[in-house]
């Protein structure tokens, strides 16, 4: 028989990611049954929690804040070890001291996205009503959903303007749902590698990473945590699957080409032969530690659901009218999921609505993720457009 | 031969920013009014619109090459990448008080399209161009036998993104052709100095090295 060897299932972190989903290693702010969250699919979401990190501080007039906003699969630890992983904060490149977002500089937010599964509420909380996870009892949440609770945690922390929110890919569509929902409240925004709509091709990719979850039959209709299953293997598939849409053709040829995995010749088995298959199992069976896969199908369906033209009568430049924003657009060439005329089509609505807005292609074979990597014609644009919205808010004087 | 001496040893490629270039960036800033908002169109490296900025303008720039853009991006200034012949039209009416072509209406495909839309965007427009009537131009042709070349154009003609190149006299023909009025028209000669006004158009078509016009729009009657 040919030999197979399957994804190795996770075990080491598991206790760790059920405790975080309802006592994050994190500040949380809870709102009560009087301050329900009101989504868009008319569900009064209430009590709901926000985890959060901050780093740098807040100064006096309080208008050195940056909301950062994570992608689908990140989470509030942008600058600091993660607690179930132990690995770094996901975005260590960008944030930090003398870092384009200079923590020494300005006072930075992350928040959980709500439906996520770090600690603000989302499909693995407990639910209050039952004393079990939510599961897909759990309402569907949209974008702008993620940002009304983010608005909520601002005022909870006495912040009522940004100096700036910031973000790439999912992260990037809260922040032009920031800037659509309350303008007056954003001073300057920074959208990265996305798009004001989910494009036909990202759905289709994002259903096929559902269908894998939920073709586990650990998955189990959603209720796995009561069972004490986990769909590992279907939720590392949909991140495999995932994974190749962050990357580019150019990007895995560099990297990996058709190596072999140490070995010299091919084994004429199933096993993980190329190292770019040892690569993509590595990324799915790593992702599965951390990440729980009732989320994934939450948080994809609501990127799917982004469209912010369909919002202002299928007219985009609406969703801009009069804005008084700073924007800085960013694309990166080799990135195929959210490709360069998504952000110019953008660029063109927010020019039609008269706003100030840079936008820069970066030409990198790094494909999507360039965004999260060493990119140091990213990082220059980012540190200059920051500085230079720093100067007009008055920062620094 | 003395000529070929004179006009062929240009050393690097790239055109000469400083100089000549800064004083056609200060007579483009001088006819913009203060407080305006303006549209810099083909920026480059957004040194025009460095020196609006420090002056109070809103300044906001389209560049072709990505490049320059993303120089223009981290100095901090509003600058997309786009192209003058195909992204103009997602401008709206009126957006700007003033639009400019600086050095970059010879490089476009259309530039009767481009000036239209600058005017359609803009209330007025400010156009910058090199002068392909400026008595070198015209000695190169004459007893040189060869496209010309100057400090200012060094390219060679097949490498040139210049596509379009024009006099004073065809400028003045084309935006009478298309309803526009000149408020003010400069030639700057070799030294960028402004020609005297008093001398006769054959004058500037001949000494001017580049023209710069400030336009606006013949409003239609009835």
């Amino acid at each position: 028989m040919v030999s197979v060897k399957s994804v190795p299932s996770p075990a080491i972190h598991t206790d760790e990611r059920l405790h975080e989903a309802d006592h994050p290693t994190s500040q949380v702010a809870r709102f009560g049954a009087d301050q329900p969250l009101k989504l868009d699919c008319g569900v009064d979401l209430a009590p709901f929690q926000i985890a959060y990190q901050t780093y740098g501080e807040l100064n006096a007039n309080r208008s050195n804040a940056i909301l950062v906003c994570h992608a689908l699969t990140g989470d509030q630890h942008v600058f600091n070890t993660h607690p179930v992983t132990g690995k770094p904060g996901w975005w260590e490149t960008m944030v930090g001291p003398g870092r384009p977002l200079d923590t020494a500089q300005y006072f930075i937010i992350c928040a959980n996205v709500i439906g996520g599964c770090m600690g603000s509420t989302g499909p693995a909380s407990t639910n209050p009503a039952t004393g079990k996870p939510w599961g897909l009892d759990f309402p569907i949440i949209t974008i702008p959903d993620m940002v009304r609770a983010q608005a909520m945690l601002l005022d909870r922390l006495g912040i009522d303007t940004l100096f700036s929110v910031v973000g790439g890919s999912m992260g990037g569509m809260q922040v032009l749902q920031w800037t659509a929902a309350y303008p007056q409240r954003v001073f300057s925004a920074f959208a990265i590698a996305c798009s004001t709509r989910h494009s036909a091709q990202n759905i289709a990719f994002h259903e096929l990473g559902r269908q894998a979850v939920m073709a586990d039959p650990d998955w189990r209709g959603g209720r796995y945590a009561d069972q004490s299953v986990n769909p590992h293997r279907g939720l590392a598939v949909a991140r495999m699957a995932a994974h190749i849409t962050y990357l580019s053709d150019a990007a895995l040829h560099r990297k990996f080409g058709r190596r072999m995995q140490d070995r010299e010749l091919p084994t004429f088995s199933f096993d993980a032969d190329f190292q770019v298959e040892s690569y993509l199992r590595y990324q799915g069976s790593s992702f599965v530690e951390r990440f729980d896969a009732n989320s994934y199908l939450y948080l994809t369906r609501a990127m799917d659901y982004f469209d912010i033209a369909a919002d202002h009568n299928g007219v985009l430049a609406e969703a801009f009218r009069g804005i008084k924003t700073r924007f800085c657009v960013v694309s990166f060439t080799s990135d195929w999921l959210f490709p360069t005329p998504e952000s110019r089509a953008l660029v063109h609505a927010l020019n039609a609505s008269s706003a100030r807005v840079s936008f820069a292609e970066i030409e990198t074979d790094r494909g999507h993720d360039a965004f999260l990597l060493d990119v140091p014609e990213f990082f220059e644009i980012s540190r200059a457009f920051l500085q230079s919205a720093g100067k007009a808010r008055g920062l620094g004087e | 031969m003395a000529l070929q001496d004179q006009t062929l040893p240009l050393g690097d490629i790239a055109p000469r920013r400083s100089g000549k270039g800064r004083r056609d960036h200060l007579l483009v800033a001088e006819m913009v009014a203060p407080g305006s908002k303006v549209l810099d169109v083909g920026c480059g490296e957004g040194d025009l619109l460095q020196l609006l900025e420090g002056r109070g303008i809103d300044g906001r720039g389209i560049e072709l090459s990505r490049e320059g853009v993303n120089r223009c991006v981290a100095k901090g200034l509003a600058v997309v990448q786009g192209d003058a012949d195909t992204d103009l039209v997602n401008y709206p009416d009126d957006a700007f008080d003033y639009v400019i072509l600086s050095q970059t209406l010879q490089a476009t495909r259309q530039p009767k399209a481009v000036l239209e839309n600058l005017l359609r965007i803009g209330r007025s427009a400010i156009v910058s161009f090199p002068n392909f009537g400026y008595w070198k131009m015209r000695l190169q042709l004459l007893i040189g036998g060869h496209m010309p070349r100057t400090e200012n154009l060094p390219a060679t003609w097949y490498d040139t993104p210049n596509i379009h190149f024009c006099t004073i006299k065809d400028f003045v023909q084309l935006c009478d052709e298309i309803n526009v009025k000149m408020e003010r028209a400069v030639a700057l000669d070799n030294f960028g100095r402004p020609v005297p006004l008093t001398l006769p158009w054959w004058v500037w078509n001949m000494f001017g090295e580049q023209g710069v016009f400030l336009l606006s729009r013949v409003e239609k009657q009835g």
